[in-house]
């Protein structure tokens, strides 16, 4: 019992590292909010364009979507961020690292609207367009509320995995949580601090936890 | 004479290979109730999506109020204001309270502010006998209600006409009594309708005139009394005795 508290819960080791440790979770937070939101807009112009129905348009949209979502996540970084220089492209950390996971989750999230948006019935986009609503304005003010609300539930899902895939940026070396907290057992020969991350991960995603399990529960009780 | 709110002629659609219209020729005058019945896939409802462009005919010419529909580059977002269209499936939003559904083309497309349009809503869901009913969700109303809310989202924009998609034919039938009493009502108030249903009662009490339509063409028409009391064409007669059991 002692050699575990010694090992993994060990606070004095906790201690020293903490600080270091909720830099990383601030790096994860500004990640995430440059990540969450990029991705969101750009999942919803690859769903809105692709609703478009314009043949060559769509073909390149579904070869963007299906190739970022096969590419391995973590390749795609160490792609961007050890490739660009051989271009004569010498770009910041963060940015390289937010445009891999731009690549990435904005194919996520199109695939999500995209259902949302199928999942209207026909019938609201003619009853709006007869009564003289342009296309947009249909988009804006009639299906997109629906088709949001339609696949909330699988929003927020992919939100969690956005969050937990910065992770990966430590390929790279960017201070994120994971990253300062595998630095931090190295220097102390103890896994403390990754423990201490584990929480940090759990207490940043539980609300979202509830907050999708109770949407669900919502959904199904109203079938 | 009176004038033409819809002045169809030579209306040719087809989807791909299959003709569906074939040279249709019919005017509605103002002020007159044209009730439109005939076999499945006649192509009613075809014809009526047509009207306002929800389909896309081949060839031949659509006015609306003297204006030519398929002339390009017409302004259509402005035309489908005159042209009300009621579906069968009621089409409302959902996520919108029966004002909202009401209200949204009249701030969206024609700029209205938030109280005017609201006014012009709620007078025109009170003509629907629906006065009480505003702030109610679709899902918290009737299917007759809801057929109501999708008339009177029509008619706030004030058409010229107004185009009924068998619009009782998903109604229980204790709710089809309602709606028909207010097609009633705007007929009598003056309003431009073409109507297909199966509601024969209805078609001899409120409608002026009565079209067969058959296999994409205009079989026959005529008064309702003589096309129900004296059908002379061969297919209607056989379509009438097929509906009346
Ligand atoms: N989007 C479409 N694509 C292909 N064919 C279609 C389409 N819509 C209608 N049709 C065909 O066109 C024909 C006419 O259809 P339409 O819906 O106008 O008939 P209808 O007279 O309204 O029939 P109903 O009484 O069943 O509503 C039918 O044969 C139908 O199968
Ligand atoms: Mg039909």
């Amino acid at each position: 019992m002692d050699a575990i508290l010694q090992n993994f819960f060990n606070m004095e080791i906790a201690s020293k590292a903490g600080v270091f440790l909720l830099k990383g979770l601030g790096m994860t937070l500004l990640l995430s909010a440059i990540v969450i939101p990029l991705g969101l807009l750009g999942g919803l112009a690859v769903a809105v364009l692709g609703s478009l129905k314009k043949k060559w348009l769509s073909v390149l949209l579904i070869v963007y979507v299906d190739f970022f979502r096969a590419f391995p996540p973590l390749v795609l970084l160490i792609f961007i961020y050890f490739g660009t220089p051989f271009l004569g492209l010498d770009i910041p950390k963060l940015l390289a690292v937010a445009i891999g996971f731009f690549l990435n989750t904005s194919s996520y999230y199109g695939e999500v609207f995209r259902a949302g948006i199928e999942s209207i019935p026909k019938g609201q986009f003619e009853a709006a367009r007869s009564t003289g609503l342009s296309g947009s304005q249909t988009l804006r003010f009639v299906i997109l509320p629906q088709a949001v609300r339609n696949v909330l539930p699988d929003l927020i899902s992919n939100t969690l995995e956005v969050i937990k895939l910065t992770s990966l940026a430590s390929v790279v070396a960017l201070p994120e949580l994971l990253n300062n907290a595998r630095q931090a057992q190295a220097l102390t020969y103890n896994p403390t601090p990754i423990v201490l991350a584990a929480l940090m991960y759990l207490v940043l995603l539980w609300p979202l936890v509830r907050l999708l399990s109770r949407l669900e529960h919502k959904s199904i009780s109203m079938h | 004479m009176s004038k033409a709110i819809l002045d169809i002629a030579a209306l040719h659609k087809s989807y791909g290979a299959t003709p569906v219209l074939k040279g249709i020729d019919m005017a509605v005058n103002e002020n007159e109730l044209v009730f439109i019945i005939g076999p499945s896939g006649s192509g009613k409802s075809t014809l009526l999506r047509c009207c306002n462009r929800l389909e896309e005919p081949e060839s031949g010419s659509i006015l609306v109020d003297g204006t030519d529909i398929l002339r390009p580059g017409v302004d259509l977002n402005r035309l489908r204001q005159k042209i009300g269209m009621v579906f069968q499936s009621f089409n409302l939003y959902p996520h919108m309270t029966a004002l909202g559904n009401v209200t949204l083309a009249l701030r969206k497309v024609q700029g209205m502010e938030k109280e005017a349009a609201e006014e012009k809503g709620r007078a025109a869901l009170a003509r629907v006998g629906l006065a009480e009913k505003v702030n109610a969700y679709p899902n918290e109303l009737s299917g007759g209600q809801q057929q109501r809310v999708g008339i009177a989202r029509s008619l706030a924009l004030e058409p010229r006409i107004v185009l009924f998609d068998e619009p009782t034919s998903a109604l229980d039938p204790e709710l089809v009594g309602g709606v028909l009493k207010v097609m009633r009502e705007l007929k009598e108030s003056g309003m431009t309708m073409v109507v297909v249903s199966h509601e024969m009662a209805f078609a001899r009490a409120a409608a002026d005139r009565v079209i067969f339509m058959d296999k994409g063409v205009i079989a026959d028409q005529g008064a309702p009394e003589d096309m129900f009391g004296n059908p002379k064409h061969e297919r209607l007669r056989e379509f009438l005795s097929r509906i009346q059991h």
